[in-house]
Parts: structure tokens; sequence; C-alpha cells
């Protein structure tokens, strides 16, 4: 069962664009991790997702309606099924308000502030470890972690079913990250939610994603299922990307792959593979046909000489 | 040989009725060429040790040290002496790289400027060279086109280059770098460390590495010192610290570290340490990650002792070396 479709979405800031063709499908009661670095997109995609950022290409498909072909009306319905857990909580609390008010905001907005929805909200608020002394303070009295969850419970007043999360836990310390992680998977498994996981961070996608999908300069390039693709990534980018990150083992080191060059800009992306000129595995023909994403199961990677990712290497793979 | 040895360092800061006390007796010491690395999550104070080494702080601050010494010369840190040290004998490579440079100013006139200290009688013309060559050293390529551009038109990684460059400059016997590579991606954040590599191999100057990071850490340094709320809890070889941690913060704080690549339970929670640092300025009396500590008991309300694992490296707990 699906909770969300992206079908070959395209985002355009002026002339840039930001999104070139990107398709996603979130499964009811998963956690879908987006990867890839800063510019590549994928906060765009987020707030596409939630209607922050209109479509220049491209349809969205919530719970099996898609959103151009439903009335104005119906739309706001389904996207008040998908909620925003913001990159900066901080940034998203207003100063000037109680955590009590901060609750109870949503709720106002939308016109179904009721007793029986505010004491709801606040058992909610206990149940996630926002006591009520917690309550009559304001943002900046708050640690990083109880802000999150200030915003997560305002995430949740609106009953959605899709919770997307940008950076949850960017900027907040390791020793507290687990807390937030573990809540944000009990509430998953007790409201029967969905999350579509957006990081920089493989350490985190890798332990709380069920599937994963990475970006490179406003495209997909894998996706699959997380451990598969964290074991034996089929794009050299995703490869080079795994490889980068900092380990605690030594021994894993001497792997690392070093990428020449930065990411291109976007308003002017290269020909033929958007990687080839950092790909270290570049041949003639990837300066000049796109590739496409090809399905084999469950996985998807865009690349012409995809690496193995089975015991049995095919002959192709090697003939690149 | 060291390079540097702190003794006792405290900090506190005196403000409207109450003080805080940021740093509460900590101990470093870095060899000739040795790599250290300040590890520590926020309110640890491993940004204050840093800062206070280079003559930083506010002027709020009361700094005192038992003793301090670098290079062979004892330091008064309550007269702020370090401070002399910065830009000749000490460098620092600063988090946030578009902060760290000045927006009106060329790359190449901010580089030869740094020098300017260093390198009182140079001409410009040789300070130029000098800051063009070091800038191609670290990985910028088209240096000599690149010095009179601004920083607005370098890419964050190309900026952190920048700034170590700066660095490189003064020819320091230290180099302090605070999260180096925190504001950049992870695969430009690999082209930094192995920036940071080579010049290891390559200079003889120590660095003092400040991250949140034990990763970057265990990548780039030979020893570590581990914070928390102002004191050092346990300190020796990367390899010995990160494989068997003394402390119990230390292994608490090991154990939070995610490996996405090992087979895990997806059932099973992630590892946490309740609770919060405490408010520095009502510091317990006794050990201070007490209040967080699983192996708490009753002598924790009292301070503890230092003490020596079996090989050598000190640790601060009541609990006896395993």
């Amino acid at each position: 069962m699906t909770a969300l479709t992206l079908k070959d979405a395209v985002i355009r800031y002026d002339r840039l664009t930001a999104v070139d063709g990107v398709s996603l499908e979130l499964r009811r009661g998963e956690t879908l991790g987006l990867v890839g670095e800063s510019g590549c997109g994928k906060s765009s995609v987020a707030r596409a997702i939630v209607g922050l950022q209109p479509l220049a290409g491209g349809t969205l498909t919530i719970e099996g309606e898609t959103l151009q072909d439903v009335s104005n009306q119906r739309r706001q319905a389904l996207q008040r099924k998908i909620q925003l857990l913001f990159q900066d909580p901080a940034a998203s609390l207003s100063p000037r308000m109680t955590v009590r008010s901060l609750l109870a905001e949503p709720l106002k907005i939308r016109g179904t502030y009721t007793p029986e929805s505010r004491a709801r909200i606040v058992d909610l608020a206990e149940s996630i470890g926002l006591g009520e002394q917690l309550l009559s303070r304001y943002p900046h009295q708050l640690s990083g972690g109880q802000a999150r969850r200030v915003a997560l419970v305002r995430a949740l007043a609106a009953e959605p079913s899709i919770i997307v999360a940008d950076e949850p836990t960017a900027g907040l310390d390791i020793s507290v990250q687990g807390e937030l992680l573990n809540l944000l998977r009990a509430l998953r498994d007790r409201l029967g939610l969905s999350y579509l996981l957006i990081s920089h961070n493989l350490n985190v996608v890798g332990r709380v994603t069920d599937r994963v999908a990475v970006m490179y300069l406003g495209q997909i390039v894998e996706s699959g299922p997380t451990a598969a693709l964290f074991r034996a990534p089929a794009h050299p980018y995703t490869q080079a990307l795994l490889s980068a990150n900092l380990t605690l083992d030594v021994s894993r080191r001497r792997e690392r792959i070093v990428l020449s060059g930065e990411l291109p800009s976007p308003s002017n992306p290269p020909s033929g593979c958007r990687f080839h000129r950092r790909c270290p595995l570049a041949q003639p023909k990837c300066a000049v046909d796109v590739p496409t994403l090809q399905a084999s199961g469950e996985r998807s990677v865009a690349c012409h000489f995809p690496l193995a990712t089975a015991p049995v290497v095919t002959p192709q793979a090697i003939a690149g | 040989m060291t390079l540097l040895t702190i003794e006792n360092l405290n900090v506190s800061y005196r403000g409207s009725g109450r003080s805080a006390h940021i740093l509460d007796g900590v101990d470093i010491e870095i060899g000739h060429g040795q790599s250290v690395g300040l590890a520590g999550e926020s309110g640890s104070g491993k940004s204050t040790v840093a800062f206070a080494l280079l003559g930083l702080l506010a002027d709020n601050a009361e700094v005192s040290a038992a003793y301090a010494a670098f290079d062979g010369r004892t330091q008064d840190f309550a007269a702020r002496e370090t401070a002399s040290l910065r830009g000749a004998d000490i460098a620092m490579i600063f988090q946030d790289p578009m902060t760290a440079l000045n927006p009106m100013f060329t790359i190449g006139t901010q580089l030869v400027d740094i020098q300017r200290r260093r390198f009182q009688k140079a001409s410009r013309k040789a300070l130029w060279a000098r800051a063009e060559a070091v800038l191609a050293d670290v990985g910028v390529q088209d240096a000599a086109a690149r010095m009179h551009r601004y920083p607005h038109e370098f890419s964050g990684g190309m900026r952190q280059r920048v700034v170590i460059a700066m660095a490189l400059l003064v020819e320091p016997k230290l180099l302090i770098a605070d999260e180096p590579t925190t504001a950049l991606d992870a695969t430009i954040e690999a082209q930094v460390v192995d920036v940071l590599h080579r010049l290891r191999q390559r200079t003889s100057a120590s660095m003092l590495v400040v991250s949140h990071s034990m990763g970057l850490i265990a990548e780039l340094c030979d020893s570590v010192v581990v914070m928390y709320a102002g004191t050092v809890v346990e300190s020796g070889k990367v390899a010995d610290v990160l494989h068997r941690p003394r402390h119990p913060y230390t292994r608490a704080l090991l154990a939070c570290e995610i490996d996405p690549f090992a087979a895990f339970d997806p059932s099973q929670d992630l590892a946490t340490i309740p609770g919060n640092v405490p408010d520095p300025s009502r510091r317990p009396k006794g050990c201070i990650f007490a209040g967080r500590c699983p192996a708490r008991h009753d002598r924790c309300s009292e301070k503890p002792p230092q003490r020596h694992a079996g090989d050598g490296r000190p640790y601060a707990c009541w609990l006896e070396a395993a």
C-alpha cells in the first residue's frame, strides 16, 4: 500500500531547475530516506511534497488521489495528511509564545481547537516527555531535544499519516539524537505513520530507514532497501558518498574514495551523466548519453556501468 | 619533548550576581609534531580551551592555570600572555569559513596580510608569491587567478582550503582546528580531511583538533582528550580510548555512535545518555557525570580521583581500572 507517490517531479526556481524528474514512492508504515549533499534538491522535494513549493512538472499522489485531479478543498484535506518537521526547530517556534500556546496554535489555525483536542495534544506532549512544567516555558528555555519534541507534537496535532522530516537530528548532540530517533520510530508504530527522512547524515539514515534514495544534482541516481544499498552500492556516487563517511573503524579507512571537484551548478548541469566529471569510473559514453534509472528487483540505479551488487557479476558490468 | 603543557586550567564567567564555572581543572599536553583531539559534546568546554589558548575569551572571563608552558616558555593565562602567540606561533582554522574571511577583500590581500606579523620585513611581492604557492598546495586549482577573487566567489570547500592556507602561511608551531569540517558536505569533508592528512605528513607543526566527531578525531589524531561539562574525564592514545574506554561517559558516548554498516536489530532502540549536561552555574560537588552515569554509586557525590589505567592512561572516576 502506497502512502505517497511523487512522479517525474520537476521543480524550478526561475531558470534554475533544482529537481529534474524525481520519482519517489513512500509505502505505508515505512521510513524512506532521501540522501544527498547540499544543493542536490532534497529539501526542494520535501517542500513540494508538503505543498510549499509548486511542481513545474510531474504529479503528487497522496493515498491514491492525485492532487491535480481533485478539487481545491479535497487537495487541502489531502495535503493536511502530510506534515513537515522543520530542520531548525528553534527558528520554527515563535520566541514570544509559551510551549502551551505553541502546541495549541496549529489547532486554532485549523479551527479544530476544542477542549478535547487540547487535552489530546497535552496528553501526546506528556507521553513523549514534555511534562506539565515545560508547558509554561518559552522556546529559548528549551534544550535542543525538547524544542524538537515541541515541533513534533505540533506536526502531529493535525493527525497526519505522513511526516516529512528534514534533517531532524542536525545540530543535536549524539547522546540525545538517539532519543529523538527512538521516539520517531515508536510514534510511527503507535500512530501508523509513514516517514520521509531527509538527511545528509549517513549513520542515521543507515540505521533508521527501510529504503533509501540517493540524489545527485536534482536527480535520483540510486534507490533500494537500505541494508542492501549500504552493503553494496551500485552507483559510483553512492559508493564514494558511503566511503567518505568518517568511521571509528580504522580498518575501513583505506578504502576511501576522494572525489575530485565539487557539486556542479544545477543551472548548467554537465552533459550526459551529471556525475561523469567527478566519477572515477567514467567512460566516454558517460559524457554523451544520459543514463536512466533502471530497476532490477527492489533496486534501481541510473548508471551506464553500475557496480556489481550481487556475488554473481554480469558480463556487462565488467565490460564497462 | 612537549610543545604545550597546561595544568589545572580554570575558566569562569562572572555575571550579575552568579558565576559560571566553564572549565574545571583541565590538563592538556601536546608533544612536538603530535596531533591531539579535543572531543566532547556541546557545553563540554572544548572550544573554551581553544579560545583560552588564543587569548580570545571575553573580558569578563577569569582564567587561571597552575602551570602553563609553550615551547619551553611559561605562560601566564591570567594575564592573557598567550594572546601574543596568536597569528605567529599558534594559528587557528575556524569552523565557519565564511565568517573567517573578510568579504570586502580579495583572497590574495587577506593571505598577504595574515603574514605581516610573522614576516615583517618581507616585500608584498614575496608574500604574494608565498601565498600563491601555499594556496596551490592545499588544492586550490588555478591559484594565481584565484588570488584576485573575493570569498563569495569560492565554494564552501574551497573557502575552507583558503582558511587552512591562511593558518599555514604563518608557519605556526601549533595549529588549532575547531570543527574544521562540520560545515562541509561528506565528499568535500573527505577532500579537506585529505588536505589535513598531507599537511600532517609534511609540516612539523603540532595540531589540536577540536571536534564533536569521534570519526574525525580517529582520522586525524594520535591522542584524544575527552571532555564533559568543563572537565577532562579521560585521555590517551586514540586507539586505546576508542577501543578500551575507561570512563563511563566515554563508554556511553561511544555506544551512541552509529555504525551504519554493522548488522543490527531494527527493533532495538538506539543508545542514548538520558539527562542533560549540568548547568555551569550550579555544578555538582562530586563527579560531574554522576547525574547521568549508569554506574553511579554513593562515592560519586565526592570528587573522583585521577586514576590510571593499566597502560598509564588517566581517567577521573571512582571505578577501579578494569
